[in-house]
């Protein structure tokens, strides 16, 4: 394998457009790159940027990514249904949302991610993951994976070790899967966990499997080995050099507007406010003074907004007129516990300064701001 | 003529409808009817079915995740129209007309089948109905040029009537340049490039107005298409701003900042300024960021200026204190929670520090420290945010000088800290020597506070601030 740094590859001769150099008459029907970046919101940029502006008709592209702890939704999914955002914000593990379809990941550097970039004609899931299969076979021969109907390939028949998702353009199409080879299981579960109740949701939900690292199979496995295996296999199918070229998604020069793709990627509005529209039906017990209070809150969100609010409580429990300024200013909100304690320690501060009824508003706001 | 119009007219409709009624042929005599009927009653503006094509991979159905249109807007060929979701792939259908929207055959979340209506879209008739393929890459040509389809790792877009028309003319697609959606090569880009090159204005090619297959038929008279073509004339426009307002409606943060700056506005706020000379305390800092670093901390200037404020609140409490809405009643705080101001991506929030009357300058740093990390990781809880009384904004970190700084209810005082800078100053033997030089600008709250009261803490706070020392003599 060898890893050839950009200023020698063809890549850049296309660009530079010197008819003779060019990427037609040398004819090579493979591309394999590999980013530099452990960002999960560059990688996924680069992704964007080959499918929009990339001709895959005489070359395709394989690329090959690793990121740093995040949690991974599909293009159509409810983050607050998938995982626990909570312990994300917590343990400071960034949540991305890509374009393609299908389930919830969980991305770290012991995982490794695959694409496949073709035309559209070309888009063909089983071919793809029969390669990384081989691959996987040309590497530990005794190694029991196969790869199901459902797009997953498994190990020993009940362990799942990848997951595929697909983005279909209408001129190209790539197909990405992760491949686990020594992520941290404990994390993957706890983040994959949703703690919150009572959504309900058209969103795409995802399918909890149980996953098994390759590592833990054959320990003398790492990402490098597996890297290079799939590699090795795309380069003999597509009949080109073993060459692995390395980019850097945050270059600007050689992916012009591959910085604006990284900024969408991390917007609220495309991380949150792209869930479909979804309900939360809850009761909130809180323990406030010597009893507690059973608070029915239902709420409907819309692009990641609060559309409508109800919280039932108790008759004069808060004072009316606090009350429907409360709803009133969390109707239209980001359903964002950041958002939402700013805005309900600012209201409190035009509220009669009265101990009780300030420890009851901060009750009642903390309780919300769990759901979010 | 009018009847002759409406059989060519539709007898054009009638070969191209083959081409556009790929899946379904029973559809073509319905659509046939439907154009005789709008083509006798207004200027040819037919709807066309636009079908879901196929997906790939054997998929029948689809589920219709989001709408990028509704009906009544108007779509350029190529345009994303929606994105549906089939077994863990995400397709995105692009228009292949430009017209308006006229219906949506499903909404959210309704499954869509392959080969049934998408969307129905009335197509400017002015404008031509592009080919029912998807074309992006053209077909082998002699020409050299025109197999380069690459700029700078970009496709050139543009329809086969447009590539075709460039050919014609000897044009390099390259070296046109594109002004339609995506940098994509219009027919007008190619007129203008033409012009440009000749001088002249070019009444265009019949042949190019027609889409390929139709070439072959004679019955297309000249006086009609003559008639619907609009010469392009290049001309000289003035360079205009084509910027749009934007209204976006106040929500969340931002709604309850309305109310509480309404709020307090209404309280008399009075001004009162002053310089003060920090040199001492800056040679102070630089000897103690080392100790607090080996500590862990970060030490800013900020928990000198909260301990000394909170050492003269001591001496003045009713900078301290709280009025009651009906003016009835001061409550005197008996903690002093100093809040500091902090910038974020949601706008100005003021956590607080609280109890700095029992805190030590390094008790502050570290509590700084977990309320600036808490608020840029947006992580602020509600206990960190509320029970301030008292508040400091450090403004000078962004610029500035002087303020104006607006007291936050229930409070009835603020400070706003400018920056430090570096000016000559006299000393005491009338030398001119460098001083670090910080403006505060305070506001209080003139109902319960006097100008005398402000001025002396002021004071109090400003001496202890430049001789550092003599926090020390006061320190609990």
């Amino acid at each position: 394998m060898v890893l050839q740094s950009l200023k020698n590859c063809l890549w850049l001769s296309c660009i530079r457009r010197t008819p003779k150099a060019c990427f037609w008459s040398t004819a090579s029907g493979g591309l394999i790159i590999q980013s530099v970046s452990n960002d999960v919101y560059q990688n996924l940029a680069v992704e964007d940027w080959i499918h929009d502006h990339m001709d895959l008709e005489k070359q395709q592209v394989l690329f090959l990514w690793r990121n740093s702890p995040a949690v991974v939704i599909g293009r159509h999914q409810n983050p607050w249904q998938e995982c626990n955002l909570r312990l994300l914000r917590q343990k400071n593990i960034k949540l991305a949302r890509r374009r393609s379809g299908g389930g919830t990941v969980y991305h770290d550097l012991g995982n490794i991610n695959l694409t496949f970039f073709t035309t559209r004609k070309k888009y063909e899931r089983m071919e793809n993951l029969k390669l990384v299969v081989k691959a996987l076979k040309a590497l530990r021969p005794q190694l029991d994976v196969h790869v199901t109907d459902r797009y997953d390939i498994l190990l020993d028949r009940q362990y799942k070790i990848s997951g595929t998702a697909a983005k279909l353009g209408r001129t190209s199409a790539y197909h990405h899967c992760t491949l686990l080879c020594n992520a941290d299981k404990f994390v993957l579960s706890s983040v994959l966990k949703s703690p919150y109740k009572g959504l309900k949701s058209n969103a795409t939900p995802s399918v909890p499997a149980s996953v098994k690292n390759l590592f833990e199979e054959d320990p003398s496995l790492n990402s490098e080995m597996l890297l290079d295996a799939i590699a090795k296999e795309y380069a003999t199918q597509h009949q080109i050099d073993h060459h692995i070229t390395v980019i850097n998604p945050a270059d600007e020069t050689l992916l012009p507007g591959i910085s604006n793709k990284t900024k969408e990627l991390q917007t609220w509005e495309w991380v949150y406010g792209k869930t479909p529209k979804f309900s939360v039906s809850t009761c909130l017990n809180m323990a406030h003074k010597d009893s507690v209070l059973d608070v029915k809150v239902n709420m409907d969100i819309k692009h990641g907004r609060i559309e409508v609010c109800n919280i039932d409580l108790p008759e004069q429990w808060l004072p009316p007129g606090l009350y429907s300024e409360l709803v009133k200013s969390l109707t239209g909100s980001k359903f964002c516990p950041n958002e939402t304690a700013a805005l309900v320690t600012t209201l409190l501060r035009v509220c009669p300064q009265d101990d009780e009824l300030h420890s009851r508003w901060s009750l009642l706001c903390e309780n919300m701001i769990m759901l979010m | 003529v009018c009847i002759h119009r409406v059989r060519s007219c539709s007898s054009i409709r009638f070969i191209k409808s083959k081409h556009v009624c790929v899946f379904d042929k029973s559809a073509l005599k319905f659509s046939h009817q439907q154009r005789l009927f709008r083509t006798s009653a207004v200027s040819c503006g037919q709807i066309v079915q636009f079908k879901l094509s196929d997906i790939g991979e054997g998929i029948t159905e689809v589920t219709v995740k989001e709408w990028y249109i509704k009906e009544g807007d108007s779509v350029s060929q190529f345009d994303s129209i929606c994105e549906v979701q089939s077994d863990k792939a995400s397709v995105t259908i692009t228009s292949r007309y430009d017209g308006v929207i006229r219906k949506l055959h499903y909404s959210i979340d309704d499954i869509a089948f392959v080969g049934k209506p998408l969307v129905d879209i009335e197509i400017d008739a002015s404008k031509g109905v592009a080919p029912e393929e998807d074309v992006v890459e053209t077909p082998p040509m002699s020409h050299e040029e025109h197999t380069h389809q690459e700029i700078k790792g970009h496709k050139t877009l543009a329809t086969p009537a447009v590539r075709r028309l460039a050919m014609e003319n000897n044009i390099k697609l390259s070296e046109v340049v594109g002004t339609g959606k995506d940098n994509r090569i219009l027919k007008e880009d190619i007129l203008n490039y033409l012009a440009k090159q000749t001088g002249a204005i070019l009444p265009p090619s019949p042949k190019a107005e027609i889409v390929p297959p139709l070439q072959k038929t004679e019955t297309v008279p000249a006086a009609p298409k003559d008639k619907a073509w609009k010469i392009p004339v290049p001309v000289s426009r003035p360079i205009a701003f084509s910027g749009k307002d934007k209204t976006e409606p106040v929500t969340g943060f931002q709604k309850a900042m309305v109310k509480t700056m309404s709020a307090a506005l209404k309280i008399p706020h009075f001004g009162y300024c002053d310089e003060i000379d920090l040199t001492q305390l800056v040679q102070l800092r630089e000897e103690l960021k080392p100790l607090a670093e080996l500590r862990g901390v970060k030490l800013s200037f900020m928990p000198f200026f909260i301990k000394a404020a909170s050492l003269g609140l001591l001496q003045y409490p009713i900078l301290n204190a709280s009025l009651d809405e009906n003016c009835q009643n001061v409550t005197y705080k008996a903690s002093h929670n100093i809040g500091v101001a902090m910038d974020t991506e949601q706008g100005l929030i003021v956590p607080n520090v609280k109890n700095v009357q029992v805190c030590s300058v390094f008790d502050i740093a570290v509590e700084l420290n977990r309320l600036q990390s808490l608020g840029s990781a947006g992580q602020l809880g509600t206990s960190d945010l509320t029970g301030g009384t008292f508040t400091l904004s450090n403004i000078g970190t962004i610029g500035g000088t002087y303020a104006k700084p607006v007291i936050l209810p229930p409070e009835v005082a603020i400070g706003a800290l400018g920056k430090i800078q570096v000016l000559p100053r006299f000393n005491g033997k009338g030398e001119v020597f460098k001083a670090q030089i910080m403006n505060v600008s305070w506001s209080a709250d003139h109902r319960v506070i006097d100008g005398a009261t402000m001025a002396r803490f002021s004071n109090l706070w400003k001496s202890y601030l430049e001789n550092p020392a003599s926090m020390l003599l006061d320190l609990k």
